[in-house]
């Protein structure tokens, strides 16, 4: 079946060739951390993690989101999903593998990454973050590849792979829960230290997921013969709708908490991240304050846009307001989220971070590759589908 | 206690053996710890007034020593630092907005910054410039440990928290989650050479400790090394003279360290964690 990547129109290359490219100058960028340490990134001491997990963080919300296709339609029998599910699949796919990529470029000794798995410590929860995500990755994978290759075949797909995809749909809320453990068991980091932290990155990705399949499906539907069918696209915009009008509620019950409670250590990174934060010497910090008004601007305007039944009436609307939802939320947890939790500092001082220009090049690298990963294995599928 | 109640802590009882409870906080509970560990200063964050198996050395640090005799806590560093072969590669100078690289096992920090949560409205001025000894806690109940997940941190039986330099995946899930920013990690390689062969970030390096990789996680031992041949450690024998830090084993309640904290006041870093830091102030 993947014979079926290896043939394309001059547009399917050129966008291939483009990512590799960005995929070169990236694996250049990451040999230059390799051999002098993760010192060429902007991290320190005080923010000691940075653009690669931040970016993890955010990629597991867009694994998780292929869910809101497999749950409709193997659960609820929802057959207009039934063309597009494998889309969601294959989107876990890539995503679950830009997470692992992300990890590996951000340890400080990735050599000895199976250290993990040679000395399990259930106590961590890394551990089972390691876990979880490598068997989405496998479910997702197998999931897929089975059931393409029945309907290639035009057989019914085997029994046992059914088993596989109910498994997946826990496993997906499983993902981003662990994920959101990572963050919310540490005692003395205020801002992540909420238990609401789970259900805001479940809300969270169950919109920018199935935001971001939308607009792959309109690109697919203006380049491709495939078009993944009107209902079907109105219905994941409802789903968009609805997960995102939850997670800014949810951003809402944090800022009462914090501005209500009037305790220091909740208000001081909303501060940060909202209005600029002041030290003891008075100097004012707010190098996240534009970029999370407009996340939280643009991302409210499109959800309550998406209510409206005028502006959802082209496929052009729909791209521009989910485009900008998805942008929206990956500031806000692409960005915010992880880097605000690092100010102020334990001991109360407040430390900006600019990722460097290598840690740019290799964030971008890691999103080429999966770009790459979703392309090949989204042209498979579509050929497959087409060919029918 | 009625029913209900009972069955609970029956069951979470049952948990904590099979090792899936959060077994500290509901042995105590069934020990009959309960009024102990809800005291309103935070689970009884002065430390665990049960012994656990082992030793738990600790330190009282007597800030007024460090009132009177302002370069006391620069000598402790140093001879923290001179042991350890813990390298300064120039960027952690005091008022440099650039701290990147910095690595320290253990410094002198300003009283708002070490006690953040506690109040400053009005505080003495002297302790307020007073610098104060900061380093890892040695927590008996680390936050640190429990994120590692490879074990590359790990408690060991005298109550030290310690580093396996050989196993740590540079991952900083200790990092975020030790609350008293007592971690450094090797963003660079400290063993760099300059040109005539010597490192040029370890002045005066100690052949009996190793110098670290790049890439892995770092922080105060608490002389475990030292330990081991019967010495006190680099920064209590730096302090000798003036005794201002006094260690010994906490669980042992005729050490030096327990004598004191018996007769003195003393704070802990944010003891409403529950992390039990293992380092006293007495203030
Ligand atoms: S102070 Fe930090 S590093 Fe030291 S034991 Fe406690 S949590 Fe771990
Ligand atoms: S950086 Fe090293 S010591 Fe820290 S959690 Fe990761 S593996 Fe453990
Ligand atoms: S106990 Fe030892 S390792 Fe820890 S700060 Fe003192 S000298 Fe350094």
């Amino acid at each position: 079946m993947i014979e079926k990547a290896l043939s394309g129109n001059g547009r399917y290359f050129a966008w291939l060739t483009f990512l590799l490219v960005i995929m070169g100058v990236g694996g250049l960028c990451y040999l230059q951390q390799f051999n002098y340490g993760l010192g060429v990134t902007g991290m320190s001491r005080d923010v000691s993690w940075g653009l690669y997990i931040s970016q993890f963080t955010f990629m597991v919300g867009v694994a998780a989101g292929g869910v809101m296709l497999v749950l409709p339609y193997y659960l609820h029998n929802y057959k207009v999903f039934g063309k597009i599910t494998i889309l969601g699949e294959f989107m876990a796919v890539a995503a679950v593998a830009m997470c692992l990529m992300f990890i590996l470029a951000d340890l400080g000794q990735p050599m000895r990454a199976l250290n993990v798995l040679l000395h399990p410590t259930p106590n961590s929860i890394l551990f089972w973050d390691m876990i979880v995500l490598n068997g989405y990755l496998f479910l997702n994978i197998v999931g897929g590849w089975v059931i393409l290759n029945a309907e290639k075949k035009d057989v019914p797909p085997p029994k046992w792979v059914k088993w596989l995809i109910y498994l997946s749909i826990p496993w997906a809320i499983s993902i981003h829960t662990v994920t959101a453990f990572l963050y919310c068991g540490l005692p003395g980091r205020h801002y992540w230290l909420t238990a609401i932290l789970a259900p805001r990155f479940l809300a969270s990705a169950f919109a920018a997921g199935p935001s971001l399949l939308v607009i792959c499906a309109l690109i697919l539907r203006k380049y491709t013969d495939f078009d993944a069918g009107k209902e079907a696209i109105n219905k994941l915009v409802t789903i968009i709708t609805y997960a995102a009008i939850l997670n800014f509620f949810f951003v809402g019950l944090e800022l009462f908490v914090g501005y209500y409670s009037n305790i220091p250590g909740h208000m001081h990174t909303l501060d940060y991240l909202f209005f600029g934060l002041t030290d003891h010497a008075g100097e004012v910090y707010d190098n996240l304050v534009g970029p999370m008004r407009f996340s939280m601007v643009i991302g409210m305007a499109a959800t309550i846009a998406l209510l409206f039944p005028k502006m959802r009436d082209s496929y052009t609307k729909i791209g521009w307001l989910c485009g900008a939802i998805f942008l929206s939320l990956w500031i806000d947890k692409g960005l915010g989220l992880v880097l605000g939790g690092f100010v102020p500092t334990p001991l109360e001082y407040i430390v900006e971070y600019y990722p460097s220009k290598i840690e740019l090049g290799i964030t971008a690298a890691v999103w080429a590759t999966g770009a790459f990963i979703l392309t090949v294995l989204y042209k498979v599928a579509i050929s497959v589908k087409l060919t029918k | 206690m009625d029913n209900s109640r009972r069955k609970f802590l029956k069951i979470a009882g049952l948990s904590a053996i099979a090792g899936i409870g959060a077994p500290t906080a509901f042995n105590g509970l069934l020990k009959g710890e309960a009024f102990a560990s809800s005291a309103p200063s935070g689970g009884g964050g002065h430390g665990s007034e049960k012994a656990p198996t082992g030793k738990r050395y600790g330190f009282a640090i007597d800030i007024k020593k460090f009132a009177s005799d302002k370069d006391l806590a620069q000598r402790c560093v140093n001879a923290c630092h001179s042991t350890h072969n813990v390298p300064d590669f120039g960027n952690n100078k005091d008022g440099s907005k650039n701290r990147k690289d910095e690595i320290k096992w253990i410094w002198a920090e300003k009283f708002e910054h070490t006690f953040p949560d506690h109040s400053h409205y009005k505080k003495n001025e002297q302790l307020q410039e007073t610098p104060i000894l900061t380093l890892c806690n040695h927590c008996d109940n680390p936050p640190c440990v429990r994120a590692c997940p490879t074990q590359a941190t790990f408690k060991n039986s005298d109550g030290l928290v310690l580093m396996d330099f050989h196993r740590c995946i540079g991952c900083r899930f200790c990092m975020a989650a030790c609350p008293y920013g007592a971690r450094s990690f090797n963003w660079r390689s400290p063993r760099e050479l300059d040109a005539s062969g010597n490192y040029k970030y370890i002045k005066n390096p100690n052949p009996d400790f190793p110098t670290r990789m790049r890439g892995v996680v770092e922080k105060c031992n608490m002389c475990a090394e030292r330990l081991a041949e019967g010495k006190l450690p680099a920064c209590v024998e730096a302090a000798a003279s003036s005794e201002a830090i006094v260690f010994g084993d906490l669980n042992d309640s005729h050490s030096p360290v327990s004598q004191v904290l018996k007769e003195k006041f003393t704070i802990q870093r944010k003891p409403a964690l529950g992390t039990k830091p293992s380092i006293f102030y007495i203030i």
